[in-house]
């Protein structure tokens, strides 16, 4: 029982590093009907950031944190500005092409800043571990934890309940009517990548501590967190984060209760199988083109 | 410029749409037949790759192109043809039969892939083509009583009536033009028939195709096959010319490179699909050839501009130290795809149309022939 205890919890610790990515997906996603490939190399960059901040140039952590947040999110303005407005409303597989390629650029230049090795952040979380009863917790994780509760609380109420979030939804419905009724739709749509830059930075900076950073961590994590946001549902902000704990979830009970191998397809199976009943994923909008 | 006076629907649908296209094709098949006795062995290898992965990229326009539904897991269609044809091979089975049963095989896969596929659409259907793809992967990795896990299977070279063809020879690369030539013609002929008809009428709108009468399911289910089983054709093929597979051959990267093919090609005809081949296999070793040459190229330049022997030398040093930079190679694929998607999505292909169509009407071409119209987003939840 304490074994299926401990599992589930170290599962919604990973389940939350998912969602916090995927949380970047379903932004943008929401914002502007784009799907960002390249948001785990994002992250990648942002753990970068945050590494020259506080390891090379030696700042105080919350500093060096906060540095590279702003960093990213001009530099997530400026690659929406690049890349991204010029083939806005295009067909979505060229936009999910060009955002593969950013994600290829990102990486190789990463490991040539950067090398290849793995760079690792003292944070104020790495050491200490909190014990409930026998139950262990290290705080890197239950920072991850929390971080991805707040974070998800934000953004859906910077969503519902604000003018600008509004204007966000408006756009992604249809644009040209967006800006008939006076929405700046592109700052809007800039913004929306600064927020997803920022918020994948935060993902960066917390996962320091527990995956490293190197170049490719992007990929890797990218690659699982992507399931998670189409789990629960492209475009729904809570869905993104109980698609990543159920990944999560999935994942650390399967590597520990079935056989070597299981635990890194699991996830995926699990995928198929809700996708086959829920085309549009558990908390998806179920539509339909009228005619 | 030739006018084309049409009299008849047979005119609309020809193979050969006039006798121009009959004198240039027979060329280019000239001239690849001549090929292997006058390039060198290492562009003749690379000629055998780009006949491969062109088979994959018609396949791709196949699906993605023509009938609108994106897949990242075609590595796992070619892996299935490749891990078939070792499997079979070790059982003696003759080299036409288990290419033909890997083709088989991965086509029966891709019908069984294309039915859960049915009811996605768009992103949806994205993630579940490389989930599938993860998934064919880790089978492969522990399937090992059948595919030798992750150590990898050697596979002999093949032998047909009786000769043993090495994957080097020339023999071997005309086998791989002829499955690619077959299957451009193949692809057409299909095209043009009503199945071909469906495939596009559901691109271009699922709901009118179902309205004018098309089994959208049907037609998806067929076109999944069809793509599916000229991959596991081409899977055999790209095993025999490596000789050697492992799982870690068919990961994610080959789907996305094979998306790169259709993409920078052209996913609007099958030219595109031979075009972006030829763009893939060659950047490699063009991209080895600037990492050599360039440095002393840039030198040069600069010492005919003045800079003296000792300028010319450090930039020479500074640019091959740029030039062998770890992971150079990954910035620039990045560049190139965001370049293309940005400034030519009708791929290499579309470029060739327009250079074509400005001389041929040399002095009325207008700029604004291609000029693209300003899209708006509107929402695909609603529609």
């Amino acid at each position: 029982m304490l074994d299926f205890v401990q599992q589930l919890v170290s599962g919604v610790a990973l389940g939350c590093v998912y969602g916090l990515i995927a949380l970047g997906f379903v932004l943008v996603y929401k914002a502007t009907e784009v799907v960002n490939f390249a948001q785990g190399d994002l992250m990648m960059l942002g753990g970068f950031f945050a590494f020259t901040f506080i390891g090379m140039m030696g700042l105080n952590y919350w500093i060096g944190f906060a540095g590279a947040v702003a960093a990213m999110a001009l530099f997530g303005m400026l690659a929406e500005r690049v890349v991204v407005r010029p083939i806005l409303g295009y067909p979505q597989f060229s936009i999910i092409m060009a955002t593969i390629g950013l994600g290829y650029f990102l990486r190789s230049v990463a490991g040539m800043i950067w090398g290849t090795d793995d760079f690792k952040i003292e944070t104020p979380f790495s050491q200490g571990v909190l014990r409930i009863g026998s139950l262990v917790l290290a705080h890197d994780k239950l920072s991850v934890i929390a971080a991805t509760v707040i974070l998800c609380a934000l953004l859906w109420l910077f969503f519902n309940k604000t003018t600008l979030g509004t204007a966000m939804r408006a756009s992604s419905e249809n644009m040209l009517a967006a800006y008939y009724m006076g929405i700046p739709v592109k700052r809007v749509v800039s913004i929306v990548w600064a927020i997803s830059a920022a918020v994948a930075t935060c993902a960066g900076v917390l996962l320091a501590p527990i995956t490293f950073i190197h170049s490719n961590v992007g990929l890797v994590l990218g690659l699982k967190a992507f399931p998670a946001a189409v789990l629960g549902g492209f475009g729904s902000i809570p869905g993104a984060v109980v698609g990543g704990v159920l990944i999560g979830v999935i994942e650390s009970m399967a590597g520990f209760y079935l056989a070597e191998g299981w635990k890194d397809v699991a996830p995926y199976l699990v995928l198929l199988a809700v996708l086959l009943l829920k085309p549009e994923g558990l908390f998806g909008l179920h539509t339909r083109k009228k005619v | 410029m030739r006018f084309l006076f049409k009299t008849d629907y047979e005119d609309d649908i020809r193979l050969f749409p006039h006798s121009g296209y009959v004198v240039s094709y027979s060329l280019l098949l000239a001239v690849l037949l001549i090929a292997p006795y006058v390039l060198s062995s290492y562009l003749m290898s690379q000629l055998v790759f780009v006949c491969i992965y062109a088979t994959v990229g018609v396949a791709l326009l196949i699906l993605t192109g023509f009938t609108g539904q994106a897949s990242l897991g075609h590595a796992a269609f070619l892996a299935i043809g490749a891990y078939t044809a070792a499997y079979l091979q070790k059982y003696n089975v003759p080299f036409p039969l288990y290419f033909l049963a890997a083709g088989a095989l991965a086509g029966l896969i891709g019908a069984l892939v294309g039915f859960p596929a049915l009811r996605l659409q768009g992103i949806y259907l994205v993630i579940a083509t490389i989930s599938f793809a993860f998934i064919v992967e880790e089978i492969l990795a522990r399937w090992e009583s059948v595919t030798n896990g992750n150590e990898g299977l050697r596979i002999k070279a093949p032998s047909l009536l009786g000769v043993t063809i090495s994957r080097d020879s020339p023999t071997f690369y005309f086998i791989c033009l002829a499955v690619l030539v077959l299957t451009i013609v193949g692809t057409l002929n299909l095209l043009r028939s009503p199945t071909g008809r469906a495939f596009v009428a559901i691109r271009d709108s699922e709901t009118a195709a179902r309205s004018m009468g098309v089994n959208v399911a049907l037609y998806k289910v067929k076109s999944f096959a069809i793509s599916a089983a000229i991959t596991g054709f081409a899977g055999v093929l790209f095993a025999h010319k490596l000789s050697f597979i492992s799982p870690e051959m068919f990961t994610l990267q080959l789907s996305i490179e094979f998306i790169i093919v259709i993409l920078i090609g052209g996913t609007f005809s099958l030219h595109g699909a031979v075009l972006g081949a030829i763009f893939i296999v060659m950047i490699d070793p063009f991209l080895t050839y600037l990492k050599d040459d360039m440095p002393g190229i840039i030198a040069g330049i600069a010492a005919t501009f003045g800079a003296g022997t000792a300028t010319a030398a450090n930039i020479q040093s500074k640019v091959a130290a740029f030039a062998s930079l770890n992971g150079l190679k990954g910035a620039i694929y990045g560049i190139i795809i965001m370049l293309f998607v940005l400034f030519e999505p009708l791929g290499i292909y579309g470029r060739w149309l327009k250079i074509k169509l400005f001389f041929q009407l040399f002095p009325l071409y207008k700029r604004a022939t291609f000029k693209r119209q300003k899209i708006y987003v509107k929402s695909e939840r609603n529609r």
